[in-house]
């Protein structure tokens, strides 16, 4: 079986209040549902692998196939749990090495 | 965090629609500042006819000390023909850029005509007034008129009306390709919070049918060379297009 390549993200969140954890993840499957659909989605790999709240700095994992779905629906969120917020992709990497390197 | 979000390679990033009140002092500088933070070079606030000198200068200064690269930009709403072709006549030498909004037929084939058009906008939500079909695309061909597409309403609209936009978008998208008209993605937001990364921004283009490299140059190449080809013709060294004055000589 072929191997799933993948790829990690960096986010920026901006906003005044940071989302937990759970809400930010649950906005980002439910913009790329929005988006995509559940099948869609489903393509996608989408695994949420830290989130630092004080920098407010999340990390998810997405399979490369669904590189451009899921790029495509971070920029589309305004909000998170009610509250006003902007996810910026600050890094894409193959490794979280290279990832944590670059986004320090 | 960087002080400026640096993304990676040497690309010059435009935005040439933020759809602020200039006169909004207060937002026009955070929208500046946040502009330069997103590391984009090039940013445009379009001015309606009443233009102020001192207003535009001090954009321009405002813009320089954020390291931006302000762009002078009128967008205009004609209703008709003459309409259209009254304005360009007073106000092409005026501006950098020149987007005309098209609200009907008429207007949006004589805008696709005219040399002196740069950017073609039309609404985003009246898909009856969206005239950018195959015959609009061969005469902007003709005339270097850019396409213009707005991300904003992608970001807050949800549901139908974001699916019809979409399907209208990657209909027209396929059509400018096919006719090589040059297709320019802005943002067109008022809010700063609207705003996203460059890279973000082509993003988006890609739910409307544009790879990673044509939605990268639609944010950064194809603007860009809209601005240097009218700076161009605007400089008083300009005499026809690939003609320049290089040197003056002295009268003997």
């Amino acid at each position: 079986m072929k191997r799933i390549k993948r790829r990690y993200l960096a986010l920026q969140l901006e906003c005044d209040v940071v989302p937990a954890e759970r809400e930010f993840i649950d906005a980002v499957w439910a913009a790329v549902t929005k988006l995509y659909g559940e099948v869609g989605a489903s393509l996608t790999g989408l695994a949420l692998i830290s989130f630092d709240l004080e920098r407010k700095v999340a990390v998810l994992r997405v399979s490369l196939a669904a590189l451009s779905m899921v790029r495509a629906s971070l920029a589309t969120i305004n909000g998170i749990a009610g509250k006003e917020t902007a996810v910026y992709v600050l890094g894409i990497s193959g490794t979280l090495k290279a990832l944590y390197a670059r986004t320090q | 965090m960087q002080e400026r979000w640096v993304t990676a390679m040497t690309r010059a990033f435009a935005d040439l629609h933020l759809r602020i009140n200039p006169k909004n002092q207060q937002a026009t500088q955070q929208l500046i500042t946040k502009a330069a933070r997103f590391s984009y070079r090039l940013i445009s606030i379009p001015f309606s006819s009443k233009l102020s000198e001192a207003e535009l200068a001090k954009l321009k200064t405002t813009c320089s000390e954020a390291g931006l690269d302000f762009v002078s930009r009128a967008d205009f709403y004609p209703r008709s023909e003459n309409d259209l072709t009254h304005f360009l006549r007073k106000f092409r030498r005026r501006f950098e850029v020149i987007c005309i909004t098209c609200d009907n037929k008429e207007v949006a084939r004589q805008a696709a005509k005219d040399r002196r058009v740069d950017l073609l906008n039309f609404p985003s939500l009246d898909y009856h007034k969206r005239f950018f079909d195959r015959a609009e695309a061969e005469l902007a061909s003709c005339s270097l008129a850019a396409l213009e597409v707005d991300v904003k309403p992608l970001l807050i609209l949800e549901g139908p009306p974001r699916v019809r936009l979409l399907t209208t978008l990657r209909r027209e998208v396929a059509i400018a390709r096919e006719f090589k008209v040059p297709i320019v993605v802005s943002s067109g937001v008022s809010e700063e919070r609207l705003m996203r990364l460059p890279r973000d921004l082509a993003s988006l283009a890609f739910l409307f049918g544009l790879d990673e490299a044509q939605a990268l140059d639609a944010v950064s190449t194809s603007p860009a060379a809209i601005v240097a080809r009218n700076r161009e013709k605007l400089s008083s060294r300009f005499v026809a297009p690939g003609i320049s004055i290089i040197k003056e000589g002295k009268p003997s």
